[in-house]
């Protein structure tokens, strides 16, 4: 008998560290095994619903929400990125001239691997990049004119399935793995992983705020957060949070780190649909 | 910055006579509980209502087990204890901070929480 619980525990241990160091295993192994476990998890969620997160999974904070949503804080963010978008810059050309396919409708693309520099492109480095190209000051990555045009172009994705790709190229490989690494590694004094909160415990609650699941993570943003920041911020402004509040120093918005990690996140919301803006309580 | 270091200097030497005198001797375990969950309790200290359920604490977390029937589950107060200091000793995926390990908590705080949830 005691022999049998030490098997038991020795094996879930083992099941719980394996994804830190599974390396062998192919992104659409990771992805089937990710979507698998959350599913199994909550089986009662329709599987597009992961997109709401927390509000996917807890049916009191699920009633308010539908009732913010019905009005949404974030229309006149939208309105003033839809107007952004559309004011040329000083030469005459505009985000829709620089933007891959125009910029509308092109949320679930992003981030992808471009092969000519090797690196991991987002949509908000995409919006600067249009304006530093252009002879225009780049904006500030966490909140602001960048989230409202960002927030303009997820409105007009909304419904568009994130379809991610990594190419067989053993830069965007590399990425990939570097992200997956941010995820599951534990950090800060608090000693604690993305994983650990939103994939482990995902479902249980940290005093009375209930972690949501990774799956669906990034199709929202971004958010409209009413009591932390009464304002629209991006993933990255989101990821920094999340690091500050297990005391360890957040990595820079659009830095190397958080976009590897947003490349994993948003592979793992591969078939989920573009629900951006959205608002949080 | 000397001053400061000479004003940390002299609270440190404060403190430690502070415990050394004989008022801390006298203080009733009852007092040493109540800072124990006082440390326990406090949301940049031990924060151990994040994910556990104590008795006389508000909005408890569920991530961890709830922390009753201690001295039954813990009859050797040094295994709570060390559970406390690096909770990944014993489970190296555990998602519970290594309070001694990364210094979130100091030795005597450790000690008093240690009393203070043995005695739940
Ligand atoms: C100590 C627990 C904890 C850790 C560790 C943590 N988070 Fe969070 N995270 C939360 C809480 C609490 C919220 C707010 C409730 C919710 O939506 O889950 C949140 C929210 C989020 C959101 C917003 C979800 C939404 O729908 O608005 C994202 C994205 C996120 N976390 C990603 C991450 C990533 C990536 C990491 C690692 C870099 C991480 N978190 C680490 C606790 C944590
Ligand atoms: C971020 C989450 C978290 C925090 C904060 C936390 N714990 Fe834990 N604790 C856990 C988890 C999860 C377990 C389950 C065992 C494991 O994985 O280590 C646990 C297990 C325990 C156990 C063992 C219980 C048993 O029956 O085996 C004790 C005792 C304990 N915690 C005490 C504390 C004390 C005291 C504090 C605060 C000083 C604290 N914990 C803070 C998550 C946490």
């Amino acid at each position: 008998m005691r022999k049998l619980l030490f098997a038991v525990s020795t094996a879930l241990a083992v099941g719980l560290v394996a994804p830190v160091t599974a390396t062998a295993s192919s992104p659409q192994q990771d992805l089937e095994e990710f979507r698998a476990y959350f599913y199994n998890k909550f089986p009662n969620v329709p599987k597009n619903d992961f997109i709401n997160g927390v509000y996917s999974i807890d049916k009191d904070s699920r009633v308010q929400w539908e009732n913010m949503e019905e009005f949404p804080v974030y229309e006149d963010s939208v309105a003033k990125g839809e107007e952004l978008f559309n004011t040329p810059f000083a030469n005459g050309k505009t985000y829709a001239d620089c933007l891959k396919g125009g910029g509308i409708g092109t949320r679930q693309m992003y981030p992808y691997f471009d092969s000519d520099t090797g690196s991991i492109v987002t949509l908000e480095e995409s919006i600067n990049k249009c304006r530093t190209d252009n002879g225009e000051k780049p904006l500030k990555y966490k909140k602001g004119p960048i989230a409202e045009i960002s927030a303009y172009i997820a409105f007009t994705s909304r419904g568009n399935k994130f379809n991610i790709k990594i190419p067989d190229d053993e830069r965007a490989l590399a990425q990939y793995e570097q992200g997956k690494k941010q995820y599951y590694m534990k950090r800060g004094q608090l000693n604690l992983s993305c994983a650990d909160c939103h994939y482990t415990n995902s479902g249980s609650q940290a005093r009375s705020e209930i972690l949501s699941p990774s799956l669906g993570h990034v199709t929202g943003f971004p958010v409209f957060r009413h009591q932390k920041w009464g304002e629209l911020g991006t993933l990255h402004r989101r990821l920094g949070g999340c690091n500050a509040n297990i005391r360890a120093k957040p990595f820079k918005a659009q830095g190397d780190e958080y976009k590897a990690l947003e490349y994993f996140l948003s592979y793992m919301s591969n078939g989920l649909e573009v629900n951006g803006p959205s608002s949080r309580k | 910055m000397n001053i400061r270091l000479i004003s940390s200097a002299a609270s440190v030497v404060a403190l430690l006579g502070v415990f050394a005198s004989p008022v801390v001797f006298s203080a009733s375990h009852g007092d040493m509980l109540a800072e124990g969950q006082r440390l326990a309790f406090d949301r940049k200290l031990g924060n151990c209502l994040t994910c556990h359920m104590i008795a006389g604490g508000d909005s408890a977390g569920n991530l961890g087990p709830p922390l009753i029937a201690m001295k039954a589950r813990f009859p050797d107060k040094k295994v709570l204890r060390a559970q406390i200091w690096d909770s990944n000793v014993k489970n190296p995926a555990s998602a519970m901070p290594p309070f001694g390990r990364h210094n979130i908590l100091t030795e005597k705080q450790i000690d008093l929480v240690t009393d203070y949830i043995h005695s739940l």
